[in-house]
């Protein structure tokens, strides 16, 4: 079945009309995505039944046991407590990191001032932090917000701020030449161009928010997803603990996807149609 | 090749050519340097009649687009002034309008919004900037493309976008950074005649920056040489060209061949003095 799916993007290269073609290019596309994705699992599911390992599942085993704890209300239960930290972490980051990326960009003061904060944030190994923020924060919820927050801001801040900076010359030489305001510039050219960028950040500070979130789970409070994987580590039910983190790997891409539309509906309508 | 200068009415650079009214631009004893102590432009004095084509045109590195750009108020000069309409240039103004060489459009406009953006930064509401637009883009011969985006247009597309939009903020100056300069010569030369077809209708000032002698005669009424370092205008030349003739009639003209040829004797020796230079430094830093 493959084989037709890959048969027909060789044929229908050339623009032909639809009826010597039966897949559309965006259903070729994801065709291929599903495959590739079917690929990985394949290879999954047969290195959990050689075993490679005893602590390695099969993806049969995963998917019945993530089934399992999907029905159960398991990971409701876990994800409930993960994604508060995680939220209000991300929010904060979300609107503070971009502010401060998009502020530095614009105002040399303010680059001279929190640049080399950033930067050393950023080449900082946070994991090895996380453990020390109990001694400030305790183990409730502040520490946990206070992890994600650690781990988002950098990429978040410099990702905004190099957005900004990279808004080409000649946009902004055009909208002073068209008399924008300073507030017009801004809002109309250089955030627009930046987007791209800003986004990236976004997204990249999210799943660095998810690690953030687990690693507190981990090293600080053993609660929500993070706790889960430890149980089922320590209950040698290592199918539960795959399925754990696969869960994280699927809503950490989906959140990701979500606000890559996000982005192209509100500030890049031309990267929609292709 | 002084000799050049029989064939047309050439004036000397400073002061308004005979016959002009007060113009519209007045650039007087233009410096500017750039950190570092380069010297981009010096003394460069020249004037824009109103309702008239002039170019500047010179050896890449002359400076014509820092010129260009002091013009719009989007530089500062070091020295010297811009007088436009009677007023000294302190920064852009609404009498002015900008062509991009890169086009600058924004990517994540249409066509539409890009034409409109000079009236959407000024406040006008949306249905009228919009009229507007529309119709500047059916001068421009865009009309069916007004909801494509700048990366689904060719080059010369995308110019006669920036060309629609500087038109629809109904400047009487128009300021054209090298407008042609990444359109192959076929529409180059199309884009040449719509020009000067939307110029007779508007009645627009222009100062265009070129490379090309060739556009620089076939577009202008005046033409502005600029040598390079530093930049100076070195003479200004007013071909003497019967519009009324074809395209093709006007390339033959006398009056357009000896203009290219004056342009190109006074350029040239400017040409030849850099590559003695660049040949033997010895030589060139005794004489």
């Amino acid at each position: 079945m493959t084989g037709s799916g890959l048969a027909a993007p060789a044929s229908g290269a050339a623009r032909a009309p639809g009826a010597l073609r039966a897949i559309s290019p965006a259903a070729r596309s994801s065709l291929l995505r599903a495959a590739s994705i079917l690929g990985i699992l394949a290879l999954w599911e047969l290195g959990g039944r050689i075993p490679v390992s005893l602590t390695f599942p099969s993806f049969s085993a995963t998917a019945a046991a993530f089934g399992g704890m999907l029905v159960d209300g398991t990971f409701l239960g876990a994800y409930a407590e993960t994604v508060g930290p995680l939220l209000v972490g991300v929010a904060l980051t979300g609107l503070g990191g971009v502010a401060a990326g998009v502020l530095m960009g614009l105002s040399p003061r303010a680059e001279w001032l929190g640049l080399p904060v950033f930067v050393i944030l950023q080449a900082a190994p946070a994991a090895a932090i996380v453990p020390l923020i109990t001694f400030i924060y305790g183990i409730g919820f502040a520490a946990k917000v206070f992890a994600v927050v650690l781990l988002s801001t950098p990429v978040i801040v410099l990702n905004s701020y190099r957005g900004i900076r990279n808004t080409p010359v000649s946009l902004i030489e055009m909208s002073e030449a068209f008399l924008a305001s300073r507030w017009q510039r801004i809002w109309k050219v250089i955030l627009p161009a930046a987007s791209g960028l800003i986004f990236a950040g976004l997204r990249l500070g999210l799943a660095q928010g998810f690690t953030g979130a687990i690693l507190a789970e981990l090293l600080i409070t053993p609660t929500g997803v993070g706790d889960l994987i430890t149980f089922y580590r320590s209950q040698a039910e290592y199918d539960h603990m795959y399925a754990s983190i696969l869960s994280i790997i699927l809503v950490a891409s989906v959140t990701i996807t979500l606000l890559q539309r996000l982005e192209q509906v509100m500030f890049r309508p031309e990267l929609r149609s292709p | 090749m002084t000799d050049a200068k029989a064939g047309t009415d050439a004036t000397a650079a400073p002061g308004p050519p005979a016959g002009a009214g007060e113009p519209a631009v007045r650039v007087v004893e233009l410096t500017k340097d750039y950190p570092g102590g380069v010297r981009a432009l010096e003394g460069v004095t020249f004037d824009v009649p109103a309702g008239e084509l002039t170019s500047l045109i010179g050896p890449s590195g002359c400076g014509k687009t820092t010129t260009l750009k002091i013009v719009a108020g989007l530089i500062p000069a070091t020295s010297g002034q811009v007088i436009v309409e009677g007023r000294p240039v302190t920064g852009p103004g609404p009498e002015r309008a900008f062509v991009f060489q890169d086009f600058a459009l924004l990517p994540w406009a249409n066509v539409l919004r890009n034409v409109a953006f000079g009236l959407e930064l000024r406040g006008v509401p949306r249905a009228e900037r919009e009229a507007t637009a529309r119709e500047f883009i059916a001068k421009t011969n865009l009309t069916g493309f007004e909801h494509h985006y700048p990366h689904q247009l060719s080059g010369g597309m995308r110019q006669r976008v920036g060309l629609a939009r500087a038109l629809a903020v109904d400047a009487d100056i128009l300021l054209m950074d090298e407008p042609f300069a990444s359109v192959d010569e076929q529409i180059r030369r199309a884009f040449q005649e719509d020009l000067l077809r939307l110029l007779s209708e508007a009645r627009k000032t222009v100062l265009f920056v070129t490379h090309s002698i060739e556009e620089a005669v076939y577009v202008s009424d005046q033409i502005v040489i600029l040598t390079r370092g530093p930049g100076r205008v070195s003479n200004a030349v007013r071909p003497e060209i019967a519009r009324d003739g074809s395209s093709d009639e006007i390339r033959r003209s006398r009056g357009y061949l000896d203009a290219v040829e004056e342009i190109w004797g006074e350029l040239r020796g400017y040409v030849e003095q850099d590559m003695h230079a660049v040949q033997g430094p010895a030589q060139g830093a005794t004489s």
